[in-house]
């Protein structure tokens, strides 16, 4: 591992080393054998690049090297690795060495293999991370605010089911592939999210977290063009981080979307978001993605929050919630339903969801029950949502907005 | 290729399925039984007769310890199997959605070691 330096250089290594990774999991069929000869070209890239400067192509410099690295490896102890890796030994035995071309299907495959549902959630967002995304188990351990030794533990298992059970590396066959997109698309989403709203911690945004997520899916859009969810997720991740800047106030507390000051939104990923969305539209397949990226366009759209367009937003839930019926998408109708048909009818909707230990279940609610003027039940709410919150930043807002409903009356008997 | 167990799970205590589903799932099982051998994967397999039927024995203290009914006492018991040889997890996993129809249970895929 090069002296990570200026972000230049860190974004480079971590470019070419998921690169590299993938293109040597190719040819070896073997991880840690390409993790371990990756890691290897970049310690000799630090100590020769300073005198030799960097080469023309250092990518392709960095594969070449590691591959050269993972063959001195066989060679001196070929019995470690599996069958595959040994039979690429002796075909480099035979064919002489050349200079090694990635290619683009490499780092996709190498998705798909992490994201396999044979892997765990957790797994799959960890060996995303490390091998795609080039992170370093001390940083997905700190971004995940888990224990370095865990992630640890987990990476190896993960990698060594993969070994054992022989996930392939390859492209799911057509079929598959609608089945099996959803997962890794589900993993950037996850890791955006974690840096969005961090699950604890007091800290609101990990923006490392969010920044790499989209560069995840601007990969995979590029490498899957086609596939109309892939840009509705890239452009759902930049109409939400496009968002960002207006979401903190100066002390770090957090801004709803309505309070926001919306010249802080940064216009050019809006555009960028909404052209996605247009062209979505354009196709007309829509997926949960696309949704949820279309609804939040209508919002980047509003010059002011007054001026929003509930009732599409409205018709865009409708269709999400046909395709997602799940609670907490009725949970976010239901917002769009208050500003429609009024609160009241909201809290009739919101009775029906059995959402108990989510936050922003809670908050909702105290929010319907403190615009139809009920007090004492909204602070009670907001005391359920408080309870439920773990990032320290949202139990702060919620403390905010219950202290806002006015002193407590006391309480009956 | 790569040898995979594909082990039926049959869990204890379930209301039992009926006569008729019962001659479902045998014909399903067959039907998957001659598809697994024309495509060249089969290896072996079998259903297993209830765990009361089962003995177990141990080596324990320099003798041969011999116990009435199944080594775990759990409600999942292993109700029959599939072994299959196939390329990877995927072909495997094809092979195991179908399995799992077929016998209406339950179906873990496990790699064996290679030797």
């Amino acid at each position: 591992m090069p002296d990570p330096g200026t972000p230049a250089v860190e974004r480079a290594f971590r470019e070419s080393s998921g690169r590299a990774v993938a293109t040597l999991v190719r040819l070896f069929g073997d991880i840690d054998l390409a993790e371990e000869a990756v890691q290897e070209a970049f310690a000799t890239a630090a100590e020769r690049w300073p005198e030799t400067g960097v080469p023309p192509n250092p990518g392709g410099w960095i594969t070449t090297t590691a591959r050269n690295k993972a063959l001195d490896r066989l060679r001196r102890e070929s019995s470690r690795y599996g069958r595959e890796a040994q039979a690429v030994l002796l075909r480099e035995q035979t064919s002489p060495a050349r200079e090694e071309e990635p290619v683009p299907d490499d780092r996709l495959r190498l998705i798909f293999t992490c994201c396999h549902p044979a892997l765990g959630a957790e797994a799959q967002l960890a060996l995303t991370l490390r091998l795609v995304a080039g992170l370093q188990t001390p940083e997905i351990a700190r971004a995940f605010l888990t224990p370095e030794p865990t992630i640890a533990q987990r990476l190896v298992r993960a990698k060594r089911k993969i070994r054992d059970a022989k996930i392939p590396y390859r492209m799911p066959r057509d079929a598959e592939l609608t089945s099996r997109l959803p997962f890794v698309l589900a993993v950037v989403y996850l890791v955006f999210n974690e840096g969005y709203t961090a699950s604890a911690g007091d800290e609101l945004v990990r923006t490392e977290l969010c920044a790499e997520a989209i560069r995840l899916a601007r990969l995979l859009a590029e490498l899957m063009p086609d596939e109309p969810e892939v840009r509705g997720l890239l452009a759902l991740l930049l109409l939400t981080e496009a968002r960002r800047p207006a979401r903190t106030g100066a002390d770090g507390s957090l801004v709803r979307l309505a309070d926001q000051d919306r010249t802080r939104w940064d216009r050019a990923m809006i555009a960028e978001g909404q052209d996605l969305v247009r062209g979505c539209l354009r196709r007309n397949q829509p997926g949960p993605y696309q949704l949820q990226a279309a609804i939040n366009a209508v919002h980047a759209d509003a010059p002011a929050a007054a001026a929003t367009d509930w009732r599409q937003i409205l018709a865009l839930y409708d269709q999400l919630s046909a395709l997602v019926p799940t609670p907490v998408v009725a949970l976010n109708r239901c917002v769009a339903v208050a500003e429609v048909h009024g609160p009241g009818v909201a809290l009739g909707l919101l009775g029906q969801l059995d959402l108990d230990g989510y936050h922003l279940f809670h908050a909702t609610r105290a929010d319907l029950l403190r615009r139809l003027g009920r007090a004492a039940e909204a602070a009670a709410a907001y005391d359920a949502a408080i309870r439920c919150a773990a990032n320290g930043a949202e139990r702060a807002f919620l403390i905010r907005q219950r202290d806002a409903l006015g002193p407590r009356p006391r309480p009956a008997g | 290729m790569t040898q995979y167990l594909l082990a039926v799970h049959s869990v204890e205590g379930q209301p039992m399925p009926s006569e008729e589903q019962m001659q479902q799932a045998y014909k399903a099982v067959g039907a998957l039984n001659s598809e697994l051998q024309s495509a060249g994967v089969w290896v072996f397999a079998g259903g297993l007769l209830p765990p009361s039927s089962a003995t177990v024995v141990r080596a324990q203290g320099g003798q041969i310890v011999t116990t009435d009914g199944p080594f775990a006492e759990t409600k999942e018991q292993l109700g029959g199997f599939w072994i299959i040889d196939v390329a990877d997890l995927d072909a495997a996993l094809d092979w195991a959605r179908k399995a799992t129809v077929a016998c209406a249970n339950p179906v873990e895929i496990r790699p064996f070691q290679e030797v």
